[in-house]
């Protein structure tokens, strides 16, 4: 792809930081609102897709060293891991905890392991969506 | 704390690292890394000696999934002890022989990698307490095995001989798990301890028996017993250090282990006494008599494995009647023949080991392996004949090695079972030490025409690729310390027995604590020692007379052997396969959306109304609204357009109104999160579609015969149906309680108050993670099928 928008190049730059900071919210907040792993990442992938649509992808792939194949499977690993880590203090596979801190600038803060491995899930659709998006689009 | 686990791990992490180190480590040969590995190890264990001889068993167990009775629980106990040593201590001779023995072509990372794989896959499969997790461990060895015998790919035997191993293995390894799961359904435990404890109860259960055979399938298998014992000389193409390893020393060993694991459970009934015993007994007969006529030394080796390995397990039948007695003078006096498989077991290691080696210095100094091409090379390498000697007299049951002790316990042991008042053996008794005795013989023989073939007669330099010559000393250390085992053990025979082999015995015949025998290289004239006169004195003429009775193997058919009928039972499972396959795989996409809803019309719509579940009961739902009902509607016209339509765009327009209702009818439902996804998705796959856009082919409404769109819309019409049916039984018949109070904890259980996230992250995060997994390979489908293509060349698409 080699198109020259100026309006679609400028707009993406505000709306991409956008829709990150979206995603991150839609992330983080899933412990107790709408949002969660999938969708968190569903949306930050779709950040990257829209970069790769208003620019061509050579110029992103230079600005955003990322190897989204690799991404991928850090999730699946990822989610994984955190699944073997339970076993070694006595939980099940895949058992989560959490707990409740009292962090400096936070206060009170609920902390739980599931964040890991929405993290995981995360990046796995992060990987995925892109990468199939980028394989096709570069497929001439 | 998690010692023992931490060990069973050790090999893989050190295995998933190699391809990491391999490049930083410049000129260093990534063997002495690997080599830390496995020495390590065996020095920790080593250190376990003392506690374990005391009668002590380490236990750790980690949960896994502990509401299925799945734990990851390591259990080191005498008999586990023993094969571990095997397997570090073997581990360590094999990778610092195979240091020397690789060609720099050869691709070392994938070597080693592939050999850590199998060692913590082998240390797993013996230390776990879980069946299930024995299971996993065990195919992870044949998988290991698989790779290992394949090293050299591109040969055409390597593959052969590597999916002739891992069919056979996996095949009985199926036969095994079935054994476990009706262990598990008859005693509701899946550790081997439990079941022990408890199985007495279970000898009359209609499962007993098939459980018993299905287990003894997996071991007969793995340990290359008769009739599948095929697959062991074709393992032979793998790399000399492997077979040393694997195939003599280790990974057949693991089904002698799961017969002596199994022998509490099974044993002191007459199904396994003769099953194991007569299975054990054949196979070390044929082992013997074909490794005679065998001309590759590998070859000749291989089948001699098979046979030793009938050793053990006839030793291991034998000794099971000890636990029909219990405590008592022939409960010792059987138990003593599980004394002698363990002895043996650790006795054919070294010399085997030691043999293997020896061959793999003859192969790789000379070039050849055939018997025919080599002879006296006595005098061009002398050390390595010294190691010859050592291993194959050790190997036909002579003074002064090892390998003579546990072959005369062996005969005690067969002679004994003469006596037994059981099982019916007062009339075919007498026969097993007979063929006992005749496959010494041929023992005898074989063991003869490896050492004087090889290394007497006259030297025949010029049909040998390269002049003779000593290895350097690093190929020499490890069968050197091997032979240095193999006599070291025979003058200090109860050294072994009194810390590794009488806490192993305790461990298969708990209860019988009299059973372990001092062991002694005299035993004054008595049959077992006129047995072995008359070894020497048969074998030593038949061997003279070689040729004269040479023509005794020629009576058997060619065409009439095992492998005979495994290359065309091959040969008819493909054809079968590619004629059922060729039938359904048409490659056109509506036929298999056909089979796809046809399956789930049946099933689901023939159990709606074959249970009776069927039932309809409208009053208790509450009133659709207005909005409900409008984009119901919506969608039903947006579906039926999409019949009709014209052009792609339409096609693809209407088909996303469908995916944006759904996610209005979730808004409506107060389901922010579902809603969330499926927009995103919509927007996602809209993307999608522009990018295939310009790429896809001309749009074309086919136009099939009348009677195809009958059948598909006839098709449509039910799988509709069935689901609407499905969704309306649901909501009115209720057969089991509603999960959704569970749910309710959900804050109290996670800490969240999303509970769509607690479901996906906590309750159901097993679903979730395989979902990622699934998500994960399509990627990687997506990615090779597209630069698959890219790969082939400027080949541009067929349609622009």
């Amino acid at each position: 792809m080699n198109i020259n928008d100026v309006i679609l190049k400028t707009v993406s730059k505000a709306v991409v930081l956008i829709i990150l900071t979206f995603g991150i919210y839609l992330f983080l907040s899933g412990h107790n609102q709408p949002g969660g792993g999938f969708i968190g990442g569903l949306v930050i992938a779709s950040a990257f897709v829209l970069m790769f649509l208003s620019y061509d992808s050579e110029t992103v792939s230079d600005a955003l060293p990322i190897d989204f194949k690799k991404l991928s499977a850090f999730g699946v690993l990822l989610a994984t891991l955190s699944g073997v880590a339970p076993m070694f203090f006595g939980g099940a596979f895949l058992a989560q905890s959490f707990g409740y801190f009292d962090l400096p600038i936070f206060g009170k803060t609920e902390l739980a392991t599931v964040t890991i491995f929405e993290a995981g899930i995360a990046l796995t659709v992060i990987g995925v969506v892109v990468n199939i998006i980028l394989s096709i689009s570069e497929d001439e | 704390m998690y010692s023992l686990i931490l060990a069973i791990l050790i090999p893989f992490i050190a295995a998933a690292l190699i391809p990491l180190i391999h490049k930083r480590i410049g000129a260093l040969h990534i063997g002495w890394l690997v080599l830390l590995v496995p020495f390590t190890l065996f020095v920790i264990f080593v250190i376990q000696i003392p506690t374990i001889s005391n009668g002590e068993q380490l236990i750790q167990s980690v949960n896994w999934i502990p509401s299925m009775g799945i734990n990851f629980t390591a259990y080191l106990d005498g008999l586990s002890l023993i094969m571990v040593l095997l397997i570090t201590g073997m581990g360590s001779l094999v990778v610092l022989y195979s240091i020397y023995y690789l060609s720099s072509s050869d691709s070392f990372p994938h070597f080693y990698a592939y050999l850590l794989l199998f060692m913590g896959a082998m240390m797993g499969a013996v230390l776990s307490d879980n069946l299930l997790v024995l299971y996993i461990f065990w195919e992870l060895t044949s998988i290991s095995s698989f790779l290992l015998i394949a090293f050299w790919y591109h040969r055409k035997n390597s593959r052969y001989g590597a999916q002739k191993s891992l069919l056979i293995t996996v095949f009985g390894g199926f036969g095994m798990l079935a054994g476990f799961l009706m262990l598990h359904s008859m005693t509701g435990t899946f550790s081997i301890r439990e079941i022990a404890a408890v199985i007495g109860q279970y000898t009359e259960h209609a499962l007993f028996y098939p459980a018993m055979f299905l287990v003894l399938l997996g071991a007969f298998t793995k340990s290359a017993q008769f009739p599948f014992h095929i697959w062991l000389p074709d393992a032979m193409e793998a790399p000399t250090p492997v077979s040393a390893y694997l195939h003599s020393a280790t990974m057949v060993k693991a089904g002698i282990y799961l017969v002596a694991r199994f022998t509490p459970l099974f044993g002191g009934s007459a199904a396994w006494f003769w099953t194991v015993t007569l299975v054990g007994l054949v196979t070390l007969f044929w082992g013997a008599f074909c490794a005679v006529r065998q001309t590759d030394l590998k070859a000749l080796l291989a089948y001699s494995t098979i046979s030793q390995l009938g050793l053990i397990m006839s030793l291991f039948g034998l000794g099971s009647a000890a636990l029909h007695f219990g405590d008592g003078e022939l409960g010792e006096l059987y138990g003593l023949a599980i004394f002698a498989a363990l002895f043996h077991m650790v006795n054919h290691s070294t010399f085997k080991g030691a043999l293997f080696m020896v061959i793999g210095i003859i192969d790789h100094q000379v070039g050849t392996r055939d018997i025919r091409r080599l002879g006296g090379l006595m005098s061009f390498l002398p050390i390595t004949f010294t190691f010859a000697v050592i291993g194959s007299f050790s190997m036909a049951g002579l003074p002064f090695f090892n390998g003579f002790l546990s072959k005369e316990m062996f005969f005690t042991a067969t002679v004994n079972a003469t006596s037994l008042p059981l099982f019916g053996t007062s009339a075919w008794g007498l026969l097993i030490p007979v063929v006992a005795w005749v496959a010494s013989v041929f023992t005898f023989v074989y063991c003869m025409i490896f050492v004087f073939r090889t290394f007497f007669g006259t030297p025949q330099l010029k049909k040998l690729d390269r002049k003779p010559v000593e290895p350097s000393i690093g190929m020499l250390i490890s069968p050197a310390i091997l032979c240095v085992l193999i006599v070291g053990l025979f003058f200090a025979p109860n050294l072994l027995g009194d810390h590794l082999l009488k806490p192993a015995l305790n461990g298969i015949i708990p209860g019988i604590p009299g059973a372990a025998p001092h062991i002694s290289a005299w035993h004054g004239f008595n049959a077992e020692l006129f047995m072995t006169l008359g070894i020497i004195v048969i074998g030593t003429v038949l061997f003279l007379t070689f040729r004269s009775w040479y023509k005794i193997y020629l009576i058997q058919p060619a065409g009439w052997n095992f492998t005979v009928l495994y290359n065309s039972f091959l040969k008819d499972l493909k054809k079968a396969a590619n004629w059922f396959t060729t039938r359904y795989m048409t490659g056109y996409l509506p036929a298999y959306f056909a089979y796809t809803f046809i399956f789930f019309i049946v099933t689901s719509g023939g159990v709606l109304i074959f249970t009776g579940a069927l039932s309809i009961d409208l009053t208790a739902d509450s009133p659709i609204s207005f909005y409900e009902g409008m984009l119901a509607a919506a969608m039903a016209i947006a579906a039926i357009a999409i019949l009709f339509a014209k052009s792609r765009l339409t096609a693809i327009l209407l088909n996303g109104v469908l995916g944006f209702s759904i996610a209005i009818f979730f808004v409506l439902f107060r389901a922010p999160d579902l809603a969330l996804t499926q927009l995103v998705i919509e927007t996602v796959t809209t993307a999608l579609f522009l990018l295939c856009f310009n790429f896809l082919p001309e749009w074309t409404k086919e136009d099939s015969p009348k009677r195809t769109k009958l059948r598909n819309a006839a098709i449509a019409i039910s799988g509709g149906l069935t689901v609407t049916l499905i969704g309306l039984t649901v909501n009115s018949g209720k057969l089991f309680d509603s999960i959704s109070g569970y749910f309710e904890d959900s804050y109290e259980l996670t800490g969240g108050d999303n509970i769509v996230n607690a479901i996906l992250g906590n309750f159901r995060a097993f679903d979730t993670m395989l979902e990622s997994l699934v998500l994960f390979i399509a990627g990687l489908g997506v990615y090779t099928l597209i630069r698959l293509k890219l790969g082939k060349g400027p080949k541009k698409d067929e349609h622009q």
